[in-house]
C-alpha cells in the first residue's frame, strides 16, 4: 500500500505555515531567483525565511521540498550550485531537480540529501527514470501530467523509485522542461528564467462592444465577451485561428484546472507513493481549503472509509475540470 | 578563414510529415547537390510516421554516403508507449551510423557507447555538457533558446572536452512538444484515430491570433515557432565563439539552395549582407526573427552588429 503522502505548495512562509498546518505531509518551495520553475514576482523565500520554514515545518513533522528545477544557462551554473548548498545548510529534506549538471552537483556533494525528479526533466518512460535513479541516486520521479493510470501502474513495475503525480491545480500541456513558448513571445525564459506567461507582460484590452482580450506581450491570447469572466493568458491555454477553424478555438487546450479527485483510490491502487498539490502561485486560503480537503479524503482512504469525493469536487466548481491524460487515452 | 573552412554545415532531420515519395526526392537532391557535410535522419516528432518512410532509410543512407555526407540517426523527442521505447531501444544498439539521442530513455540505452546529444536533451550548460561527455557523449546541439553569451560558454567547455558543438541557424524553433497532438485536435480527432492529417501541412499548420497575426505553427504534437529561425549574420561570431556546426532545419522551401548560400558565406566567397537579401527571396513570405540569440523574445528579428 502506498503511503499517499500530500505534497503541499508554499510560495510564501504564511503559506507554507498554513499548509503545515492544514496536514500536509510535505510542503515544497524555492528561493527568490531563477533556480526555481515559479519565479514569480512577490513569491519564494529568502534563506532565513527558508530556515525559519524548515524549523517550524520540522516541529510539526512536516518535510521541505527544495525546488531547484529550472536548467542554468552556461555560465549561471554557480547560481543553482550555491542554491543547493544553502538548501543542504538548512536541512532541507530533498531537492527537486531537473538538469543533469546540477543533479550531478548534488549527488557528489550532498550524497546525503534526497534526490526528487522534478516533472521538469520529464522522464515519462521506465528507461528515462532509472537514468536518473542510476546516475544521481534519484529517490522519486515526478510523473508528466501525460500517462493513464494503467501506464503509470506498469512504469511503477519498472522502477527503482516511488511516484509523486500531480493531483490538483493548474493543468500543464506541454511536456514540462521542453516548453519555450514564453520565450518566444516575451524574452523570458520557463527553463532557464522560471517563468511562464509573465504578469509583467501581461494586459487585458477592452474594446469598444464591451468584449476583453487578453494579451501576452501584445499578442492576443484569448478574448471574452462583455459578461464573461477575462482569463490570464496563458499561451497554451490561447484561442486562436487555423485555416480550417477560422472562428478561433482552443488549439492546445481550454482554461480548465487538473482535479483527479475521483481518482484517488484507484492511483494508490496503482501505487503512487505521493500526491502533489500544485499552486506555488496561490493564496493562503485557497491553500487552506485544498490541503484540508485533501487531507481528510487521503485519510479516509487510508483508514478503508468512503472519502466524501464531492468537497473535493466542489473545490474547482464553477470552473471547468479536467482528469486530463490520466483516466482516458482519447486525451491525446 | 581556415576555421571557418572547418565548420560543417549540417541538415536536421524532417519535422514534418513529408510523404515517402517526397523525402526519397528530396534527400536524392541534398546527395547529389547540396553543400551539405553532415545529415540527420530518422523520425523524431511522432512514432506514428515512422512506419511511412523508415523503409527507405537504408537506401537513403546509402544514397547520402555516396554523396560524401555522414548520416547521423536521430531519436524521438518523446518516448512513452511500447513502440517508442522499442524505437529508442532499437536505435541505442545501432554501431553505424552514428545516432543522435533526445530522450534519456535513449541514454539510458546507449550507455558508454558514443553518441550524439540532440537538441531536446537540454544541454544548457557546461555543467551538464561535462557530465554527459563522461557518459561518452561526442557531439553536443544546444537549445535553441539559448542566448549567444551562454553558447559562447557552452561551446568552450564543449570544445575544452573533444565535442562537436551544434546550433541550430535556419528554420523553424521547436516551442514545446506534448503528449498530445494538435494537428489531430484540430481537425476533432484525437491522436489514435488522427488518419496522418498533419501531412497535409508540409511547412506546420499556421496558427494566427483572433486578431488575425501569426503567432505559431503546429506539428502534429510539436509546436514550432511561425517564424524561421535565421543565424546568417551571426554565424561568424559563433564559430569564433567555438560552435563547429550549423543546423540548418528542412522546411518546404529549396533547402539546396539555403544550403548553398550559407556555404557561400562560410568559404567567404559571398558577403553576409547578400547572402541574407537572397536567402529572404528564397523565402518568400516568411518571417525571419534571431530574438533567442540575443536574449530577447524569439520571434524577434534583431539587427546584428556591424562587423568590426
Amino acid at each position: 500500500m502506498s503511503l499517499a503522502e500530500l505534497i503541499c505548495p508554499a510560495g510564501t512562509p504564511a503559506a507554507l505555515r498554513t499548509a503545515v498546518d492544514a496536514g500536509a505531509d510535505a510542503v515544497y518551495c524555492g528561493f527568490q531567483d531563477a533556480t526555481n520553475a515559479r519565479n514569480f514576482p512577490g513569491l519564494n523565500f529568502t534563506p532565513e525565511e527558508l530556515a525559519a520554514s524548515v524549523a517550524y515545518a520540522h516541529d510539526k513533522g512536516t518535510k521541505v521540498l527544495l525546488a531547484l528545477n529550472t536548467y542554468p544557462p552556461a555560465g549561471k551554473v554557480d547560481l543553482w550550485r550555491q542554491a543547493a548548498d544553502t538548501g543542504a545548510r538548512l536541512g532541507v529534506d530533498a531537492f527537486i531537480v531537473a538538469d543533469m549538471g546540477v543533479a550531478d552537483y548534488i549527488a557528489r556533494t550532498h550524497p546525503g540529501v534526497r534526490l526528487h525528479l522534478s516533472v521538469q526533466a520529464a522522464a515519462s518512460s521506465p528507461e528515462a527514470i532509472r537514468y536518473y535513479c542510476e546516475n544521481f541516486a534519484v529517490k522519486r520521479v515526478v510523473l508528466p501530467r501525460i500517462l493513464t493510470i494503467p501506464e503509470i501502474r506498469e512504469i511503477r513495475k519498472e522502477i527503482p523509485c516511488e511516484i509523486e503525480t500531480f493531483i490538483f491545480g493548474n493543468h500543464g500541456l506541454m511536456v514540462e522542461g521542453r516548453c519555450s513558448l514564453t520565450n518566444y513571445l516575451t524574452g523570458q525564459s520557463t527553463n532557464m528564467d522560471g517563468v511562464c506567461s509573465p504578469a509583467s507582460d501581461v494586459e487585458y484590452r477592452r474594446h469598444e462592444d464591451g468584449s476583453m482580450s487578453s494579451q501576452l506581450a501584445g499578442f492576443t491570447i484569448d478574448c471574452f465577451g462583455p459578461d464573461e469572466k477575462a482569463g490570464y493568458p496563458t499561451i497554451c491555454k490561447g484561442r486562436y485561428t487555423a485555416p480550417h477553424r477560422s472562428e478561433g478555438y482552443y488549439a492546445f487546450e481550454e482554461p480548465i484546472s487538473l482535479n483527479l479527485s475521483r481518482l484517488l483510490p484507484d492511483l494508490i491502487d496503482a501505487g503512487v507513493h505521493a500526491f502533489k498539490i500544485e499552486g506555488r502561485q496561490r493564496s493562503k486560503s485557497y491553500v487552506r481549503g485544498v490541503v484540508s480537503a485533501f487531507r481528510q479524503a487521503v485519510d479516509d482512504i487510508r483508514a478503508g472509509r468512503q472519502a466524501n469525493i464531492a468537497d473535493l469536487v466542489a473545490l474547482t466548481e464553477g470552473q471547468k475540470q479536467t482528469q486530463g491524460a490520466f483516466e482516458t487515452k482519447k486525451w491525446r | 578563414m581556415a576555421v571557418r573552412d572547418m565548420t560543417k554545415l549540417t541538415l536536421g532531420p524532417i519535422a514534418y510529415h513529408w510523404s515517402a515519395e517526397a523525402r526519397r526526392a528530396f534527400y536524392a537532391r541534398i546527395a547529389d547537390e547540396a553543400p551539405i557535410d553532415e545529415v540527420y535522419l530518422g523520425e523524431v516528432i511522432c512514432s506514428k510516421r515512422a512506419p511511412f518512410h523508415e523503409a527507405d532509410l537504408p537506401a537513403i543512407i546509402e544514397r547520402l554516403q555516396r554523396g560524401g555526407k555522414t548520416v547521423i540517426l536521430s531519436s524521438l523527442a518523446e518516448v512513452m508507449l511500447k513502440r517508442e521505447r522499442k524505437a529508442t531501444a532499437d536505435l541505442a544498439a545501432m554501431d553505424a551510423p552514428e545516432i543522435e539521442i533526445n530522450n534519456a530513455a535513449g541514454l539510458f540505452a546507449r550507455g558508454q557507447r558514443p553518441h550524439r546529444i540532440g537538441p531536446f536533451m537540454n544541454a544548457y550548460n557546461e555543467a551538464t555538457i561535462a557530465w554527459m561527455a563522461a557518459q561518452g557523449a561526442t557531439h553536443v546541439c544546444l537549445p535553441a533558446e539559448l542566448p549567444a553569451p551562454s553558447i559562447a560558454v557552452a561551446a568552450k567547455a564543449a570544445r575544452a572536452l573533444g565535442l562537436g558543438v551544434e546550433v541550430q541557424v535556419f528554420g523553424r524553433a521547436s516551442l514545446a512538444v506534448s503528449a498530445r497532438c494538435y494537428h489531430a485536435r484540430a481537425h476533432g480527432r484525437t491522436k489514435d484515430n488522427c488518419q496522418f492529417v498533419c501531412e497535409d501541412d508540409p511547412d506546420g499548420m499556421p496558427l494566427r491570433t483572433t486578431d488575425d497575426r501569426p503567432i505559431l505553427r503546429v506539428n502534429g504534437i510539436q509546436t514550432q515557432s511561425e517564424s524561421y529561425i535565421d543565424l546568417l549574420p551571426e554565424a561568424a561570431q559563433m564559430i569564433a565563439q567555438g560552435v563547429t556546426h550549423l543546423r540548418l532545419m528542412p522546411q518546404a522551401v529549396d533547402m539546396v539552395a539555403v544550403a548553398a548560400l550559407f556555404r557561400d558565406v562560410l568559404d567567404g566567397t559571398r558577403a553576409p549582407g547578400a547572402a541574407e537579401t537572397m536567402l529572404r527571396e528564397l523565402c518568400d513570405g516568411v518571417s525571419f526573427s534571431n530574438g533567442f540569440f540575443y536574449g530577447q523574445a524569439g520571434y524577434r528579428r534583431i539587427a546584428a552588429a556591424a562587423p568590426a
